[in-house]
């Protein structure tokens, strides 16, 4: 009688997260669905991942002001995650419990705070670009999606516009905040290409109706950059290769240490409700 | 010092038909922030639907020493409300 | 309390030529009568520099109370938690915002404060200089520390101060909910394993004695209680709101099924009231002298944010200096 093979923990950890919690005699799981859930995990990852480092700033930024509104920030997007990720799942399991290589988020908003110019970069290329993402996604055929982007699309028409207001302010403000803001600018510009990557699984969804092509919105976004750079003084750093990978768990080492900062209690303690 | 961002008050309409009353403070270096940091004080918990934000600086306002030249002589204008004057019941529409 | 004296002597002392006494008595009229006293309104210097202190103190409290829960935002262990907490430390930076501003009014400037604070020179809340080691931490302080405030905060709301009675108001309503989530994360954790009820009990037992010294020195040892408490700037005595502090608390500690470190807390049929045992005031006086258990990790906090954020500061308003230039 041959062996049957053996079940190891981790695939019993990852069966839990499944919709159906990998019940023995559930259904073999929707191939359709099971991109649906990895799309909302996208997004979902999007938002928590940079929710988690704006919340780091809490209490430590330049004015108590600017305090509250990179707060704001933070619960907007941390709102945002928990509905996408509930698309998906159960959120908190689905925050908590997932190691690297099943995180879907970007590589940009990963990227540590930095000064305020590359905290303000990083805001202001990824919520430039999830605005055009969200109202695009309105149209979406699926409800749900289409009603989470709905919602955020008008917290993050703030975001890109508070963002912007500070890329502008930090790039023709003093010498030493330029040259600040053009090094925030060049440390997260080689992630702005895998906004705008369409893989196999996302162009299934796009044909499908249910998620956005973002090369349909590319040049408004590579114009709004523009834009905003001209009226901040600031050249636009050199193209350079695509970083890719987020979306399929291939990660820098950045997120890594934020996970292990952001899942640790619940991780340390398994049984436990909070 | 160079980096001392001025006062701005803030003024808030709760809801269409209402003035916009004063809720407070805030600083910032200009007008746009200024608005920025007004919304993300005073409006957080759903409290308008239009702001305003003034320079400090900008508000010109009566002399506590003066209140009595300035608002007791209103006092005795009682013929300028309407229940100074005394018209029969009878008599409708005034 | 966040508004509490501090030291141990009086140090309102009469200044420079004497003041008007019609002007005083006036003015004393006005606030016995439960009128408000606004901005350019005449009134004693002392009574000037009292809230100046009171209220840049209060405001301190708030930003520096920004620090302990700031701690535990990332490691929040779920996605409600996480926003909750975020929410409540972002209301505590707009409390002091608003005290900052009311404090203007008086003469002073956000900066100049500042300056004070990170100086060593003003004062805040003594709670703020203890360490949250744990998520159990988070609850502790939201329950007895934020407790601890409202019992102080409402009376403030007819302070007679027009700006600083004004903020008052718009603090309590904010802080209604700062009590209840700290005490919703104690019940789920009284109710929920061992390791989470022990880490409650811990941080009731580190949490105790430090909230009871929020509420200040014993009356004994408060000398201006009384002038204040004739300008509407104080409600209750120091030991009055401990007292009344004590005896709401306890039934909810009882809810809880946990114990408070207190061997000589008990019941006192006669007073009505809870006899409670001797607070530690070397600890107290020792932390306000700047020697609690993390005072230097805070400060630090505060002066790297200031400092770091000063080229953002001056960059923006570089910005506007350029924009003005072009449009005259």
């Amino acid at each position: 009688m041959p062996s049957l093979p053996v079940i190891e923990k981790d695939q019993v950890r990852h069966a839990g997260t499944a919709p159906d919690g990998g019940a023995f005699d559930a259904p073999a799981v929707d191939a359709h669905a099971a991109a649906r859930a990895d799309y909302c995990l996208r997004l979902g990852d999007d938002a928590l991942v940079l929710g988690q480092r704006l919340s780091e700033w809490c209490g430590h930024a330049p004015a108590l002001e600017v305090d509250l509104s990179l707060a704001n920030l933070a619960l907007d997007l941390i709102g945002q995650a928990t509905h996408f990720l509930g698309q998906a799942g159960d959120a908190d399991q689905l925050a908590f419990h997932r190691d690297v290589l099943d995180y879907r988020n970007c590589w940009l908003v990963e990227q540590p705070n930095g000064d305020f110019a590359r905290t303000i970069a990083r805001q202001w290329l990824f919520s430039t670009w999830q605005h055009l993402l969200y109202r695009a996604l309105e149209s979406s055929s699926d409800a749900a999606i289409a009603g989470i982007a709905a919602k955020g699309a008008k917290e993050v028409s703030y975001h890109r516009e508070l963002a912007a207001d500070w890329v502008v302010r930090l790039g023709d403000g003093t010498e030493e905040s330029a040259r600040r803001m053009a090094e925030g600018l060049d440390w997260c510009w080689r992630f702005i290409p895998e906004l705008f990557e369409v893989d196999e699984l996302l162009q299934g969804l796009i044909e499908r109706g249910i998620a956005a092509d973002p090369r349909q919105f590319e040049a408004d976004y590579r114009a709004e950059i523009s834009r905003v750079l001209v009226e901040a003084q600031i050249a636009a750093p050199a193209d350079t290769r695509p970083i890719l990978g987020g979306r399929r768990g291939h990660h820098g080492e950045h997120l890594g240490h934020l996970l292990a900062v952001m899942q640790h209690i619940p991780r340390l303690y398994p049984d436990a409700t909070w | 010092m160079s980096d001392e961002w001025p006062l701005w008050e803030v003024f808030v309409r709760a809801k269409g038909g209402l003035n916009h009353r004063h809720v407070g403070s805030v600083h910032a270096p200009d007008s746009e922030l200024a608005l920025r940091h007004a919304r993300d004080t005073y409006t957080r918990r759903e409290e308008g639907v239009s702001l305003w934000v003034v320079p400090s600086a900008s508000i010109v306002a009566s002399d506590p020493a003066d209140s009595g030249p300035m608002f007791e002589p209103a006092q005795d204008k009682v013929y300028r409300h309407p229940t100074f004057y005394d018209i029969p019941d009878v008599v409708t529409h005034i | 309390m966040y508004t509490t004296e501090m030291g141990k002597q009086p140090n309102v002392k009469p200044i420079g030529p004497a003041e008007d006494p019609a002007l005083l008595e006036a003015f004393e009229a006005r606030v016995a009568a439960d009128e408000f006293i606004e901005p350019k309104d005449w009134m004693p210097e002392a009574y000037r520099r009292t809230l100046v202190r009171q209220i840049s103190q209060h405001a301190h409290s708030e930003i520096v109370g920004m620090l302990p829960e700031g701690n535990w935002i990332t490691r929040a262990p779920s996605l409600r938690r996480k926003a909750i907490l975020l929410a409540k430390v972002q209301d505590e930076a707009g409390h002091g915002l608003y005290l900052y501003c009311a404090a203007e009014t008086l003469g002073t400037s956000r900066d100049e404060m500042t300056r004070a604070l990170l100086s060593g020179k003003a004062k805040y809340s003594t709670i703020f200089n203890y360490p949250t080691l744990t998520w159990a931490d988070m609850g502790a302080i939201g329950w007895l520390v934020d407790g601890a405030a409202i019992m102080n905060q409402v009376p403030l709301q007819r302070t007679s101060y027009g700006p600083y009675a004004r903020a008052m108001v718009r603090v309590c309503k904010e802080e209604s909910f700062h009590q209840r989530q700290g005490y919703e994360i104690m019940i789920a954790l009284a109710n929920g394993t061992a390791a989470q009820k022990r880490m409650a009990q811990d941080a009731l037992n580190r949490w105790w004695w430090p909230s009871l010294m929020m509420f200040g020195p014993p009356d004994a040892d408060s000398p201006n209680t009384a002038q204040s408490m004739r300008w509407r700037i104080k409600r209750d005595t120091n030991d009055d709101l401990r007292q009344k502090f004590v005896d709401i608390t306890v039934p909810q500690a009882e809810f809880l099924g946990l114990t408070i470190p207190d061997p000589d807390l008990k019941w006192n049929e006669e007073r009505g009231a809870h006899d409670y045992g001797a607070i530690d005031w070397e600890e107290f006086y020792a932390v306000v002298r700047g020697e609690g258990p993390v005072a230097k990790e805070r400060m630090k906090a505060r002066r790297d944010a200031w400092d770091e954020g000063a080229w953002v500061r001056e960059a923006a308003m570089a910005h506007e200096a350029k924009r003005k230039a072009k449009a005259a």
